[in-house]
């Protein structure tokens, strides 16, 4: 390693067994201009603290384990770099909106409980036999879905939204564009389901149209755009019920 | 079997002040904010219609305060509030919008965003138009 700098990174610690509320507490890390935030923590893990506790796998924003706040910023620790933080301190801490099991560790319980409950996965119309061969989409009905199927459940959307954080009980930005990456698919037939969940005031109505989630998003998901598409169609469905109603056929 | 793996003690980190934590998140509060300017000034026309009902002394009369300094003043405040609520909106706009395509390409948020400001402004320059021929 060349000369090295340094740089301080300012942690949100919290050990449940020893504080009640987190603390600040300081690290001075050597850098080099490639380590990212990521590695930062790491180097303070391996050689200064192994106290320190942080989820990360990958190392490059596919897991979309290792989210963080850095510097009141939802970032993925692994893609932001210490040489775009100078001259420091850097400030790093859990994710916002979620409780806070250990240091940078938050309970991801809840979200995963929502993001099964819309049935994450093609619920096919009728049976398809191999025989049939492959399903054909348009370029037109590929993009409606496809960048939301680029989520990775990093939750950075979450800790963007601030209706998430007054209200726990959203179902968030995050698993509403998930869900409406199936409900947009023309192979799938599951968006009866789905509505049930999203037009609930749980669902996309909780949704103010802040916005922050679509910015934060590591992948370029749009999460804003499907909830507020789902506006749309959960106040269709509620009008349209009038002209056709579907509880005898149910 | 019971292993004891450590005290679980999630901290739920307070919500008080939260939309001064953010740059976007102020700015958000902004964009909301100026709602009260669309009911203010949408109040000032009924208080209009209410007037011009009551006859044409009222009517005068209504005219007459929408001419004083402070009715002046509320109007500049309204109309950069307005500034701001029509900005902010149409920034909003593509993603409160069903994927539109045209000629099987999708339609690009700028460009939504652009027919927001270009439908903004012929309608005020018809507005003026429609004044001016009007007093003529």
């Amino acid at each position: 390693m060349p000369e090295s700098k340094r740089i301080e990174i300012q942690v949100l610690r919290y050990r449940p067994e020893q504080e009640d509320e987190p603390v600040w507490q300081s690290y001075y890390v050597p850098f080099t201009d490639d380590m990212s935030v990521l590695q930062g923590l790491q180097h303070i893990k391996d050689d200064i603290d192994g106290t320190l506790s942080f989820r990360w796998s990958c190392r490059m924003a596919i897991c979309g384990s290792c989210g963080m706040m850095v510097n009141g910023t939802p970032k993925l620790s692994c893609q932001t770099f210490l040489r775009d933080l100078l001259p420091g301190p850097v400030r790093v801490e859990a994710l916002a909106h979620f409780p806070i099991e250990r240091d940078l560790v938050v309970s991801v319980e809840p979200f995963v409980k929502k993001l099964e409950s819309v049935k994450p996965y093609i619920i096919p119309k009728k049976p398809r036999t191999l025989d049939q061969g492959e399903y054909l989409q348009t370029p037109e009905e590929l993009e409606l879905f496809e960048q939301y199927s680029s989520c990775i459940n990093c939750m950075l959307c979450y800790a963007a939204c601030p209706q998430f954080g007054l209200n726990p009980d959203f179902t968030g930005p995050g698993v509403l564009a998930l869900a409406h990456r199936y409900n947009a698919d023309s192979r799938d037939g599951g968006r009866d389901e789905r509505m049930e969940i999203l037009s609930t005031e749980e669902g996309v109505w909780s949704c103010t149209a802040v916005g922050y989630c679509s910015v934060v998003c590591p992948k370029h998901v749009d999460p804003a755009n499907a909830v507020n598409q789902n506006k749309v169609n959960s106040a269709k469905d509620y009008f349209l019920r009038f002209l056709s109603p579907k509880g005898a056929s149910k | 079997m019971s292993v004891k793996v450590g005290v679980r003690r999630p901290y739920i980190r307070p919500m008080q002040g939260w939309w001064r934590r953010d740059p976007f998140f102020i700015r958000y509060m902004l964009r909301e904010a100026t709602a009260f300017a669309v009911l203010a000034y949408s109040i000032v026309l009924a208080v209009g219609v209410a007037r011009l009902a009551q006859g044409e002394a009222a009517w005068n009369a209504w005219l007459a305060a929408l001419k004083t300094p402070g009715s002046i003043l509320l109007h500049l405040v309204l109309l950069v509030s307005f500034a701001v609520h029509a900005r902010s909106w149409f920034e909003i706009m593509p993603k409160t919008m069903p994927m539109m395509f045209v000629g099987g390409h999708r339609v690009e948020g700028s460009a939504i965003t652009r027919t927001g400001w270009t439908a903004t402004v012929v309608v005020t320059l018809a507005m003026f138009a429609l004044t001016w021929w009007w007093k003529k």
